[in-house]
């Protein structure tokens, strides 16, 4: 039995943000992270190898810079690790870009008591789609919002997090689940682990070693491939000094709410 | 297999919304979604139609649509998609989408819209824009947006006026981007629309009326289902959690001479805007609240699309966590307190005074909408 782990290394939003002149965000003055649902997705993983002893591969798809972060999931206690990357994968949008993760996954393999995590959404892209899309590719059944996960056998509960409650859900294996940071806290790496890592496998899949799986083709992957396309992209108005409304009174109230309104914040 | 061929785009036709209901009842998105369908319905001068899934009798629910807007609601009823299922509903969706053929197909952006949108975009080759909050297919209407929402020179660029691709516009990078995405190849064009941003149309009974229900033929059987909903369980209450909180109400050490009073009146208005609270560290050192509600550099890093600070004075390492929502509004009684220069709005007062009327105020607004 073997878990697969797909994360993303990301740019830092929680600190500052540098937007260059022409929109485009300026990646190179900031710091990365992984993605931090993937690190509970992770940590998910190897609470599973903790009590039973399971495999846990990590992989993701990026520009070789992202070994280090690999090496950091190593260092926490993933067994494997797999960087995707090549020029022709550049450019992906979600469509694209889980077309390529779910060929590397077949290349590392579904069998039948695995399972396959990644986080609920990478705090760049945002969009939350890259699970879904690799679990329709890979034909497995998905579970997103997962905030707790038991394993009994090949039957795995999930707890789904909707709005207004959650809902309970049971799946067998192989299956897929995004997790969001409710599931756990992710531990550190130990020194011992870091010392490790080094000796842990680590390997690349560029495009020769994926290109013969049906998903992948010049017409579905890499900026070419992908369904969308980035019309314009733009900074919204530098926020004002703000305003300060006049009076603190029953028509300040009002005013302001009527503000909040109009602008459909409220 | 089918014949569907997405790029095939002159075979489709018509906008789409997927109407999401829980426990038989439509959802508020519904209703925003079917408004903004018609405006983009009209804008190229096609039908507009819901596609509502649900258990049986699901039907009776339908014609409420056409009241916003809808000229047709498809009603798929089986017992098998009374309680939402990814299988099953992404099933149907691509089966009827397939044999019908809309050329935009919306969903609410919801816990259950995230899940099912990118499974059945990838099921139809084609492109998905995620939580987007601005949609437009009309090019003059698109310039205007830009103008009002962004700092690009649009009277320098180059527009094709007669382009009618649907413009999907949304925030990346934690707000700090926004992006226009379309998708000019493949059909249907999909997005995920942010719950709450869209205008919900003035219900017309005349247009429910005249609403017209149609009953696509699908095949669904439990051997397509892969996963089992044990059970359904609604919230008692909300849990604190700050940062996937959409709007939060933050109290400071100005709430010190009636400490219950004032976080009594922070939870009203957290309850009014569907939020929750959140606190200064002074409000935490002094035990007034537990440490799961600590907004700042110490505390959690928030992005709420609205953060309401009470009493607090904005010190370096409270505004570390919370400078990046996307709209502050703060009340505190000294005009000079450091919080009014991130503020987008401020309002100089008694908070024991302003809350209350805030809270009356933003009941009032959003019961006229
Ligand atoms: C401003 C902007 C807007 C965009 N809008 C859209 C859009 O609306 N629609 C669209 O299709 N694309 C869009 N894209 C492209 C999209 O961001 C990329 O395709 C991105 O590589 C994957 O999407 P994400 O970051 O949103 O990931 P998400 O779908 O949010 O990620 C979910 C999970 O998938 C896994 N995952 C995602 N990427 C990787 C990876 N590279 N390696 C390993 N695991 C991964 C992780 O477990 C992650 O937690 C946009 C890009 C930008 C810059
Ligand atoms: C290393 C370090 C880390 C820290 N981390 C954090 C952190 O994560 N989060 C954090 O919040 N702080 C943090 N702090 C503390 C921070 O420096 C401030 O001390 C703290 O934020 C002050 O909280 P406050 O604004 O509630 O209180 P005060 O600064 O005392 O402000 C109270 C405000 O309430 C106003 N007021 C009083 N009565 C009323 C009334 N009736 N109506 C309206 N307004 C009224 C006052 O005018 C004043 O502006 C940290 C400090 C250090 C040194």
């Amino acid at each position: 039995m073997k878990i697969i782990v797909s994360i993303k290394q990301v740019p830092d939003t929680s600190g500052k943000v540098a937007v260059n002149p022409d929109g485009t965000l300026n990646r190179a003055s900031m710091q990365t992270i992984t993605n931090p649902d993937d690190m509970n997705a992770l940590e998910a993983a190897l609470k599973i190898k903790d009590a039973t002893g399971c495999k846990v591969v990590v992989v993701t798809m990026g520009p070789p810079p992202a070994a280090g972060m690999l090496r950091e999931a190593l260092a926490m206690g993933a067994d494997e690790a797999v960087l995707v990357s090549a020029r022709e994968f550049g450019g992906s949008d979600t469509y694209a870009t889980s077309q390529i993760l779910a060929a590397a996954i077949n290349k590392i393999g579904v069998e039948a008591d695995d399972i396959v995590m990644c986080g609920r959404q990478a705090i760049d892209g945002d969009t939350a789609q890259v699970g879904p899309q690799i679990a329709e590719k890979l034909h497995l059944p998905q579970v997103t919002y997962a905030a707790d996960i038991q394993k009994d056998g090949d039957t795995i509960t999930v707890k789904r997090m909707l709005e207004d409650g959650y809902m309970t859900i049971k799946v067998k294996t192989p299956c897929l689940i995004t997790c969001i940071k409710e599931l756990n806290e992710p531990r550190y790496m130990s020194v011992g682990g870091v010392f490790e890592a080094y000796g842990k496998p680590m390997t690349t899949y560029d495009y020769e070693a994926l290109k013969d799986d049906p998903l992948i083709d010049a017409t579905t992957i890499g900026l070419k491939g992908s369904p969308t396309n980035i019309f314009k992209s733009f900074t919204p108005p530098q926020k004002g000094a703000g305003m300060m409304l006049e009076g603190a009174d029953k028509a300040t109230c009002e005013k302001l709410a009527d503000i909040l309104a109009k602008k459909h914040i409220i | 297999m089918s014949n569907f061929n997405s790029a095939d785009i002159a075979a489709f036709k018509d906008v789409w919304v997927f109407c999401e209901q829980r426990e038989g009842k439509l959802m508020p998105t519904d209703f925003e979604l079917i408004s903004k369908g018609r405006d983009l319905a009209d804008e190229l001068g096609v039908n507009l139609c819901g596609l509502l899934l649900g258990g049986e009798g699901i039907e009776s629910a339908a014609k409420e649509l056409g009241g916003y807007g809808a000229d047709k609601v498809l009603v798929c009823e089986s017992p098998l998609l009374a309680v939402y299922n990814t299988d099953a509903y992404a099933k149907v969706i691509c089966d009827v989408i397939e044999e019908l053929k809309p050329e935009a197909f919306l969903i609410g952006a919801t816990n259950i819209g995230r899940d099912l949108g990118p499974r059945c975009a990838a099921r139809l080759h084609t492109g998905l824009c995620a939580d987007c909050t601005h949609l437009d297919v009309d090019v003059a209407n698109y310039i205007q947006f830009l103008r009002e929402s962004s700092t690009l020179d649009v009277d320098s660029q180059k527009w094709d006026m007669e382009d009618r691709n649907l413009k999907m516009t949304r925030p990346a990078f934690g707000g700090h981007l926004m992006a226009t995405i379309i998708c000019p190849r493949f059909r249907p064009c999909m997005a995920t629309v942010r719950p709450g941003v869209m205008k919900k149309n003035v219900f017309d009974q005349a247009k429910a009326d005249a609403c017209e229900i149609v009953k696509p033929s699908f095949q669904l059987s439990e051997s397509d289902l892969n996963t089992e909903v044990v059970e359904v369980v609604k919230a008692a209450k909300k849990l604190v959690d700050l940062i996937g909180a959409d709007y939060i109400v933050s109290v400071g050490r100005g709430i010190s001479k009636d400490v219950e009073g004032g976080i009594k009146l922070a939870e009203e208005l957290a309850d009014v805007l569907g939020g929750v609270v959140g606190g200064s560290r002074a409000t935490i050192d002094s035990g007034w609240l537990s440490a799961d509600h600590q907004v700042g550099q110490t505390g959690k890093t928030v992005h709420p699309k609205v953060y309401i600070a009470l009493g607090i004075s904005g010190a370096i390492q409270h505004k570390a966590g919370m400078q990046d929502s996307e709209c502050i509004i703060a009340v505190n009684k000294n005009d000079t307190a450091p919080i009014f220069e991130i503020a987008d709005y401020g309002i100089c007062g008694d908070l024991f005074k302003v809350t209350p009327m805030l809270i009356e105020a933003i009941k009032a607004a959003k019961a006229a909408k």
